[in-house]
């Protein structure tokens, strides 16, 4: 019972995982994109319309990264080229996102995902490590993307914490004049961060409409992609309790339902809250604690101007 | 590069028009792009977008209706940006409001109207105002991070909601449809020349913010925390009270909202009742320069252009979805026209001296 829970939990924060990551890896740049939801509807509708139309699941989900990338280059040369107010910016991509998402997807209601795909997304046993007990059921028994999902949190975080670009990185997101003045490229950077954040939200997309669900729906993410930025603080900007919060997140998503069968009744729209609540919580006890380690990075949120300093 | 950046020293009026004037018209272009893909003939389209939003007296009218909870909502919006604190909580703000002012239009059916309608608008501004300040208070308190945490809020008044119309709230008259009871008359806001009387509320607003934010004691403290707290607090001001007070209006008048268009448009409370100008308000308030004024032409602009998007739908079987992108088009160049009105491009060859004196 509570391995298969577990393993729900996972492929239920899988998408959240990849979206999350995503925000923290453009939010380490200095740029917060409210955008996230509409990025994931973007990556989430391309991922199978490419899907149904090529029937080539590795092209759907190229698919889906590209075109969640273009809506976070719209986002970046709003912001960073032309210094938009970043909040604003990111509220009208998810605008932006969800018209795509909602014009596109209005043909894809109902149709079913060619076999070929559908298998490509089956769970496959890790050799050796499936057959541990639980833990090989929970962890090693799933789905390619579940397993793309742990390989980029590690790499996100050998990137981040051990590599001369992801120190630069975090210097651009810290103190974007400091790195100007150490002959960092600002504007790349930042550039850069925001399409592979954009990258990572299109595969969380396409997660759900690929793997997850899988069909299309109407407003597919459900509002995933605010929870990503939420989840983002939960993880205090750090890629492995991204990992942590995405699979806790992914349980909280599921334990309603699953609550109903010992017939414990919880109403489920008090459950929803849980998320946001923990995300306050945490955001308080960031605030309290003030420790330099959990701290969002110090440039959030504002523009970078060398004319300006 | 073969050109640099400078900061504009100061641009006429005339000329920040003319630009902003311009990213529409290329907006317009890029859409028309769009819409001649969908087969449509951009021209016909765009003129039954006026139509749709000007045609007759009942679409403008559904203009007006449509313009006075985004104008409210970014006129409350404004006052805690003006101050820097960045309020993206007013769609919560506004959910909250509405309960408020329904648990009084639900229990008390049978109160005078106008007793009824006073308390409804009591209700709907102190409980937006609390929900924002719980926020404040920690913004003004630990540092908290705002724009983060009024974020989450919404979801919370959501769920709120949500839970109240499918649980404890619906309506056993309903056959089971999760809905909420409809509101007695007396509880509902009474019209105008055919509009509910949110709109003499709105123009009443309007001046208000102006004159609080221009003219009082309280106003000049904001925009001064706004600039630099620490001026503030250097000159004696009392950051966190202002702070808090200043949000509990900002929360209020977006809890005002909510009680309006619970009690106008739809007559009880519904998930549905913010419509997302929580949101859409941060746009155009963004938009209308934190400006009483201009927020209301941005806005009015905007329900405008809602309105027209809503026609199309039906004269040209336009999917809502492309009227969004159309939407979200426009937005995009019109954020990235500001650029143009702060900065302007020099070009490597023009006379050095010229851009000396304006990047200075």
């Amino acid at each position: 019972m509570l391995v298969s829970f577990l393993t729900a939990a996972i492929q239920a924060g899988t998408p959240l995982l990849f979206a999350t990551l995503g925000e923290t890896i453009t939010e380490k740049s200095g740029n917060l994109n409210l955008g996230v939801e509409g990025m994931m509807l973007m990556g989430a509708v391309f991922g199978f319309q490419i899907g149904l139309s090529t029937s080539n699941p590795v092209l759907a989900l190229v698919g889906a990264v590209v075109a969640a990338s273009l809506g976070a280059l719209i986002f970046a040369f709003l912001t960073v080229t032309l210094r938009a107010n970043q909040t604003v910016t990111g509220l009208v991509l998810s605008i932006f996102g969800s018209g795509v998402a909602g014009f596109i997807g209005q043909k894809l209601a109902g149709k079913v995902l060619p076999n070929v795909v559908k298998n490509f997304f089956k769970p496959v046993k890790v050799p050796l490590l499936a057959d541990v007990p639980y833990v090989g059921q929970i962890l090693f028994n799933q789905d390619l993307l579940v397993y793309l999902g742990y390989i980029v949190i590690i790499l996100s975080g050998i990137y981040l914490y051990h590599t001369r670009k992801g120190l630069n990185l975090r210097v651009t997101g810290e103190n974007p004049a400091a790195a100007d003045a150490a002959g960092i490229n600002v504007s790349l950077y930042k550039y850069l961060h925001i399409l592979i954040g954009g990258a990572l939200c299109g595969l969380g997309g396409a997660y759900l409409s690929l793997v997850y669900v899988p069909a299309w729906q109407e407003n597919i993410t459900a509002g995933r992609g605010w929870i990503a930025v939420a989840l983002v603080i939960f993880a205090t900007w750090n890629p492995y309790k991204v990992l942590l919060g995405s699979y806790f997140f992914g349980g909280l998503d599921i334990i309603g339902f699953r609550l109903q069968k010992f017939n414990i009744r919880l109403s489920q729209y008090i459950l929803d809250m849980l998320p946001y609540v923990v995300t306050i919580l945490v955001l308080i006890a960031i605030s309290l604690r003030r420790s330099k380690d959990n701290a969002p990075p110090k440039g959030l949120g504002e523009p970078y101007f060398r004319e300006e300093r | 590069m073969i050109f640099r950046i400078v900061k504009r020293a100061e641009l006429s009026k005339k000329k920040a028009i003319a630009i902003r004037a311009a990213a529409i018209v290329l907006a317009l272009v890029a859409a028309a792009v769009f819409i001649f893909a969908l087969g449509r003939n951009p021209v016909d389209v765009y003129l039954s977008m006026l139509k749709g939003a000007f045609g007759s007296s009942y679409r403008f009218r559904e203009i007006i209706i449509k313009a006075i909870p985004l104008t409210i909502t970014s006129l409350g919006i404004a006052i805690a940006f003006k101050m820097k604190f960045w309020n993206i909580g007013a769609e919560g703000q506004i959910f909250m409001g509405a309960f408020a002012a329904s648990l009084f239009a639900l229990h008390f059916r049978d109160m005078q109207k106008p007793l009824m309608l006073l308390i409804m608008a009591a209700a709907g501004i102190i409980a937006g105002g609390l929900w924002a300040l719980i926020p404040a208070f920690f913004k003004a308190q630990f540092g908290t991070n705002e724009t983060l945490f009024t974020l989450m809020m919404n979801y919370i008044a959501l769920k709120w909601v949500t839970y109240l119309q499918y649980g404890p709230w619906k309506d056993p008259a309903s056959f089971g449809f999760p809905k909420v009871a409809n509101f007695s008359d007396n509880a509902i806001l009474p019209k105008v020349f055919g509009i509910h009387i949110g709109w003499i509320i709105t123009l009443i607003l309007i001046a208000a913010v102006y004159v609080f934010i221009n003219r009082t004691k309280k106003g000049y403290e904001i925009s001064v925390i706004g600039e630099s707290e620490n001026t503030a607090r250097y000159a004696g001001m009392n950051v966190r009270k202002i702070i808090l007070t200043a949000i509990f209006i900002s929360g209020g008048i977006c809890g005002l909202t909510g009680m309006i268009q619970a009690s106008a448009v739809n007559n009880t409370l519904a998930v549905e009742v913010t419509g997302g100008v929580g949101f859409t308000a941060i746009i155009t308030a963004w938009l209308g320069q934190l400006s009483a004024p201009i927020i209301f032409i941005v806005s009015f602009l905007f329900a405008a252009l809602l309105q027209g998007g809503a026609y199309i739908q039906s004269a040209f079987q336009i999917p809502q979805a492309a009227a969004q992108i159309i939407q979200g088009t426009i937005l995009f160049f019109v954020l990235g026209s500001e650029f143009f009105i702060q900065y302007r491009l020099v070009f490597k060859n023009e006379h050095p001296l010229k851009t000396k004196k304006e990047g200075a």
